[in-house]
């Protein structure tokens, strides 16, 4: 009987720091095949086990259009991330996936994406940025509001700089403080940025957001405010995991599992399932 | 189906025959209570139907057991070494959480761990009286239909035996001459005035049909924060539960070679880390969330998803639980809008 727990090797070609506590690793099945075969969608997510510490869901942040490596960013903040934090290029991971539902691409086609994400909520996000970047020609407009605290906490700088000018993409980043008095682009809160985009088309558009919890409240009013269909209002959920395959109870909430049912769910789901977030 | 007939006193001598099939397990006295255990010598497992402490989950995803074994290089599935394995005595309830098992372990990825036990094992179901605490005529699980291999139904001097699965077939196969396939017009009487006599012992029906609606209106009701002031945290009603299928997994190191056993063991949504994940946030801090989350999963997620309540009655809560939050005064709180503080004990470890 094949056994979906077992760990697959894999091995960590690059790692390095994008901000003081978050840092990014390149992954790379240890099998030829298996690391080029391997498909995924924007927001799925990986299980990472480390022998002796276990096994935790990491959203991956590669997008399935460049295959060969897997890519993560990853901030350290219990137990298994300070062990992969210890680990160095080369070294050997095993991992797991690709689980969950990841983002409906089918039904994003030719609509407008209105992307907000907050500090670590762009793990996740980035797959669908560079996706949509590859597969230009299946979408319409593509939005893309960030924002993080400070200059230094802003994840994927330089990438993200680089979009601000390009035809393709429409990009504001924001940050609340800074301190050095450098930062060259929004000061202020990421729903701040709301007024700075024109002529969003509602019912063309599709809203996917991620950040830290206080931060949905404050967007979902924005959206709503733009009249975005509630089931076209995409957010990408945490919970606690220990299998990622609907088996050992702790995402649950209500009948749905968030590792298989999610982590990307509507506005209407959240609405429907009062305990969403 | 296939059905037969047994005289009781061939009863051991049938059991004999099947231990020759696989180990048989099954229902025995240790202390005060019944548990589950394999049965080395016949005069030893009881032969009518009980309750056992712990539910047959235990036979089929054990209390802890180790999911990995890692030398320090490769990890290698630590595959389950179980024997054959016969067990007698389940009553109707058990098998409808084996069943409901069978959908969450088989649901998209069909854990291994469960499956190979279930393979396995064989069942041999036994009809059961109600006793004062269950109440799965409430939750239609007093009628078997599938998930045996033989169903036995005891009818005094003798068992009506249904025939399920190919299994099932095989044990009889074992001792063809005891049984008989000649039922008589009086034995289906016999079986008829034993359905109609079972079913008269159950005093209270709850419709459990319309919770769904109910836990949806009641979501932010009061009733809630008045059970979770009793709630101890302790995790009982989740262990003796027979459709509790949560666990957690820790990575056990050796320390004389450094191999790790990474292991699954029950957990319980009750504890308070249940839903904590790294950072410190916890998605269900306060006891009455859990509690919450507990009954909706069980009354109304389930019936939503599958028309059934993943409750099937047995009445272990109630027994179980030390202040008496249980699903028949939670039910009941449900449907009256409030909670019955008579029903409620204020703590029987004081006693």
């Amino acid at each position: 009987m094949n056994n979906p727990f077992f760990p697959e090797p894999a091995r960590i070609v690059r790692k390095y720091e994008l901000t003081t506590d978050v840092k990014f690793f390149q992954i790379r099945f240890i099998d030829k095949e298996r690391a080029i075969s391997f498909d995924y969608k924007p927001g799925q997510f990986m299980m990472f086990s480390i022998p002796g510490t276990g096994e935790a869901p990491f959203s991956i942040s590669s997008t399935p259009s460049r295959p060969g490596l897997l890519e993560f960013c990853i901030r350290k903040t219990g137990r298994l991330t300070e062990a992969l934090f210890k680990l160095q290029e080369n070294d050997n991971i095993d991992i797991r996936g690709p689980y969950g539902n990841g983002f409906p691409i089918e039904r994003m086609g030719k609509f407008d994406l209105f992307i907000i994400m907050g500090g670590l909520g762009a793990a996740p996000l980035r797959s669908l940025i560079l996706y949509v970047l590859d597969n230009r020609e299946l979408f319409g407009k593509l939005y893309l509001l960030y924002g993080a605290r400070r200059p230094s906490d802003m994840l994927f700088r330089k990438e993200v700089f680089e979009f601000i000018g390009r035809e393709d993409i429409e990009c504001l980043l924001t940050v609340e403080k800074d301190d050095k008095g450098a930062w060259p682009g929004y000061m202020g809160v990421v729903t701040s940025l709301f007024d700075k985009i024109e002529d969003i088309k509602s019912e063309n558009t599709f809203a996917c957001v991620c950040g830290p919890p206080i931060m949905y409240k404050f967007v979902l009013e924005k959206l709503i405010g733009l009249n975005i269909p509630k089931h076209q209002i995409l957010m990408t959920l945490e919970r606690r995991m220990k299998c990622g395959i609907g088996k050992c109870g702790h995402c649950a909430i209500e009948d749905i599992y968030t590792c298989m049912d999610g982590p990307v769910f509507s506005y209407w789901d959240v609405l429907h399932m009062k305990e969403l977030i | 189906m296939k059905t037969l007939k047994l005289k009781k006193e061939d009863l051991n001598e049938f059991l004999l025959n099947v231990k020759e099939y696989g180990e048989l397990w099954g229902p025995k006295k240790k202390g005060d209570v019944y548990i589950y255990d394999r049965i080395v010598e016949l005069k030893n497992l009881v032969k009518e139907s009980v309750t056992t402490f712990l539910p047959i989950k235990k036979l089929f995803l054990p209390p802890r057991f180790s999911m990995f074994h890692y030398d320090g290089k490769t990890y290698t599935e630590n595959i389950d070494s179980t024997e054959k394995r016969i067990v007698y005595g389940v009553p109707a309830c058990e098998i409808h959480s084996l069943l409901i098992f069978d959908r969450v372990f088989g649901h998209t990825y069909k854990d291994p761990y469960y499956f190979r036990r279930r393979e396995n094992t064989t069942i041999i179901a036994l009809s059961c009286i109600p006793c004062e605490r269950c109440f799965c005529q409430s939750t239609k699980t007093q009628v078997i239909d599938e998930g045996f291999d033989l169903a036995l139904t005891d009818l005094g001097d003798f068992y009506l035996i249904w025939v399920g699965t190919s299994k099932g077939d095989d044990l009889v196969r074992l001792a063809p001459k005891l049984f008989s396939e000649n039922i008589m017009q009086k034995d289906i009487q016999k079986y008829i005035k034993w359905r109609a006599t079972r079913d008269s012992k159950f005093e209270e029906v709850l419709d459990f049909q319309i919770l769904p609606d109910i836990m949806d209106l009641n979501y932010e009701s009061p009733i809630w924060d008045e059970f979770a002031e009793k709630c101890l945290s302790c995790g009982a009603c989740t262990m003796v539960c027979p459709t509790c299928n949560c666990y957690d997994v820790i990575d056990e190191i050796e320390l004389k070679d450094s191999s790790v056993e990474r292991e699954r063991y029950w957990d319980s949504c009750m504890f308070k880390e249940y839903s904590m994940v790294a950072g410190g946030h916890n998605f269900r801090e306060s006891k009455a969330e859990r509690l919450k989350l507990w009954y909706t999963h069980k009354l109304k997620s389930f019936t939503g998803a599958y028309g059934k309540p993943s409750c099937v009655g047995c009445g272990r809560c109630v027994v179980t639980c030390p202040v008496d939050i249980n699903v028949l005064s939670v039910v009941k709180a449900l449907l009256t809008g409030k909670v019955d503080k008579n029903s409620l004990n204020t703590g029987k470890i004081n006693e």
